[in-house]
Formats: structure tokens, C-alpha cells, sequence
């Protein structure tokens, strides 16, 4: 896939770094000077120094030909015409803007961006999540948080530690998807036991998330 | 513009001040939103407007300057990717009837033209005219 990033700082770096560890062409698109000639020394990627912005500039880039693009510059309008002129006048399919404001995430799809994410978002869902159950090792909102995917890990005081999957009383719209035991992940069917030390990945709308990880957790929010 | 209208002004700088004074004087109902406190305090004396601090790309900021009230929104900082962010927020997501973006770059200009945002060029405008002044003196020569 080719892949044009915006933007700057160590986030670009790291995120392009994984994209072409992951064998995706890479165009950086940085407006400093400075900054394009120090990723361009440390990155197999064509680095392009100028606004990415201006569609002079995302034509040297390879608009034409590229599948997604990537805003993450500091400046949420910034990120929202990158996007519209990426798929306006070059055509390419996926546009992601990566956001400051959390409210700017409802109105970009409208606007014609494909994906939308905004950090502070992510973050303070994750900061919530953890301090209210500390068995919650990980927790992702897809689909811009119309579903959860929780890591559970079941401790000693989980009350379902012993039962079967079809026994357990989880509320509608949520499943366990996959149960991780030493190491080792199953896809669990109605009879497989679960035990104290397991790890389960839980799929949950938001209505019906809380009330699942009580179930299985124990903990009373 | 027969009756008085309510209209927004995104941005406060020679331009943003001269469109809120005039409409202002001509009894309009205006918001003037700009984040520079120095640039807002610069209106006319007899400027009898509101004034709003802030980012009007924060939709919360929009919220703030009654945008869902608004007949006109007019952005016109000195950002083309600021005005063309707020234009289509004020009429996608806001609802505003009559939306204007002053943008600097004809090349931008294009595209956004085709998706439907009313803009404004400075050059464009500067070089339709000097090329009309051309052909009036050759004509009158």
C-alpha cells in the first residue's frame, strides 16, 4: 500500500518507521526544513519539505497513485483540507485525520474524511477505564466508539471463574471473542471453562459495556 | 440586504473589520469572532456588534457565536485553510444559509469551488480588475 503521512515531530517518525517495517511505501509530506532533511537521513521514505496543504505539493508526493493518507499535523482545519484535497483532486480512497479537538470527530466524516481519531479522546477513555477496573488491561474503541474491544484479565474475585461461557449471564450486544490462557489464544465455544488467570477479549456495544465487565470482573463500578 | 440580518465575521484583521464596521452601520446584528483580544478591541468606536474571543475552528467557539442563528458567515482570517474549515462547518454542521471563505491560494480556490463553498480570492479579484482596466484604456485609447 502506499501511504503518505503529514505532519511532524517523533509521532510521523515512529509511525512511518512501523509503516515500512510493515513493507507499505511511505511519503512524508514536513513543512520544516530541518525536520524533512532529519527524517530523511533516519527513513527508507521519500521525504517531501513543503505544506501539505497545497495541492502542488501532494502532486510531487504521488497524490495519484497513493491509497491513504495520513494528517497528523497540530492543526485539526489543517488536517481537514489535507484530506479533502487529497480525495478532491488526486482521488485517494482512505483519508485519516488524527485530531486535537474531540468534537471536530463527529463533524469531519461529514465532511468527507474517512477516518477520524482524536487522541484526547483515546486517551482519557483509557485513563477512565483503568483507574474504574484495574483487571481491564487494554481497551480500544473501533468504529470511532460504537464498539469496544476490552482485554479482561479474570482475577481470584471474578464470580464467573469456574463456569462455562454458555452459563455466563452477559447482557445482549456483548461477546467474548477470545479467551487467552498461558500464552496460548482460543476462540471459545459454549462449553469452555474459564478460570482465574485467563485473559478474555470482550466485545461490547457502549450501552451494555459496563454492565459485561461488572459480570465478569466482579467489580462494582 | 432589505431587512436586518445576524452575520458572523470569523476574523478580526483589516478586512474582518472593515465588512463588521460597515455592516454594523448599516444595522445589522454582528458577531465579530477573532483569537486575538487586540485585533478585536481595534473596531470602530461606533461599532455596536458583539465581540467573541476564540478559535472559531473549536466548534465549541462556533456554539458560542449563536453560528445556528446566523443568515451570513463570513471567514475571513488570515489562514485559507482556517476559512475554509469554519465555511463548511457554519453550513454542514450549523446550518448557516449564506457562507463566504476568503482564500489566497487560486489553486485551492478551484477545488473548493467545486465542492460548493462560495470563496473569495483577493488575487483573483485584483487581476479580473487590473485586466478590465487594461481593456477599457485600450478601448478608450
Amino acid at each position: 500500500m502506499k501511504v503518505i503521512v503529514v505532519g511532524g515531530g517523533k509521532l510521523v517518525y515512529f509511525l512511518c518507521r512501523n509503516l515500512i517495517a510493515r513493507d507499505h511505501t511511505v511519503v512524508v509530506v514536513n513543512r520544516n526544513e530541518t525536520e524533512s532533511r532529519w527524517l530523511a537521513r533516519r527513513m527508507k521514505a521519500l521525504v517531501i519539505h513543503g505544506d501539505g496543504t497545497d495541492p502542488s505539493v501532494l502532486e510531487e508526493a504521488g497524490g495519484h497513485d497513493a491509497d491513504t493518507i495520513v494528517a497528523v499535523t497540530p492543526s485539526d482545519p489543517d488536517n481537514l483540507i489535507i484530506c479533502q484535497v487529497a480525495k478532491l483532486r488526486f482521488g485517494v480512497p482512505h483519508t485519516v485525520a488524527v485530531l486535537a479537538d474531540p468534537d471536530n470527530e463527529k463533524i469531519f466524516p461529514k465532511l468527507g474524511v474517512t477516518t477520524v481519531v482524536s487522541m484526547p479522546r483515546i486517551v482519557s477513555a483509557l485513563i477512565e477505564e483503568r483507574t474504574a477496573f484495574e483487571d481491564i488491561i487494554n481497551l480500544l474503541p473501533a468504529a470511532e466508539g460504537r464498539v469496544n474491544i476490552t482485554e479482561l484479565a479474570l482475577s481470584e474475585r471474578s464470580p464467573i471463574q469456574g463456569q462455562r461461557l454458555a452459563e455466563i449471564p452477559l447482557p445482549r450486544d456483548s461477546l467474548i471473542a477470545c479467551v487467552i490462557r498461558q500464552d496460548e489464544a482460543v476462540i471459545p465455544r459454549g462449553d469452555t471453562l474459564l478460570a482465574a488467570g485467563d485473559r478474555v477479549l470482550l466485545v461490547s456495544l457502549p450501552a451494555s459495556h459496563a454492565e459485561a465487565v461488572r459480570i465478569l470482573t466482579g467489580d462494582v463500578d | 440586504m432589505p431587512r436586518e440580518q445576524f452575520i458572523v465575521i470569523v476574523g478580526c484583521g483589516r478586512l474582518g473589520r472593515h465588512l463588521a464596521n460597515h455592516y454594523s452601520r448599516e444595522g445589522h446584528s454582528v458577531m465579530a469572532v477573532d483569537v486575538d483580544p487586540a485585533r478585536l478591541a481595534k473596531l470602530a468606536p461606533e461599532y455596536s456588534g458583539f465581540r467573541l474571543e476564540g478559535d472559531a475552528t473549536e466548534p465549541a467557539v462556533m456554539k458560542q457565536s449563536h453560528a445556528e442563528d446566523a443568515d451570513r458567515l463570513i471567514a475571513v482570517t488570515g489562514y485559507d485553510n482556517v476559512n475554509l474549515a469554519v465555511a463548511q462547518v457554519a453550513r454542514t454542521i450549523f446550518g448557516v444559509p449564506d457562507v463566504v471563505a476568503r482564500v489566497n491560494d487560486p489553486e485551492r480556490e478551484a477545488i473548493f469551488q467545486e465542492l460548493g463553498i462560495r470563496t473569495v480570492c483577493p488575487l483573483t479579484l485584483a487581476a479580473r480588475e487590473l485586466v478590465a482596466w487594461q481593456t477599457r484604456s485600450v478601448d478608450s485609447g
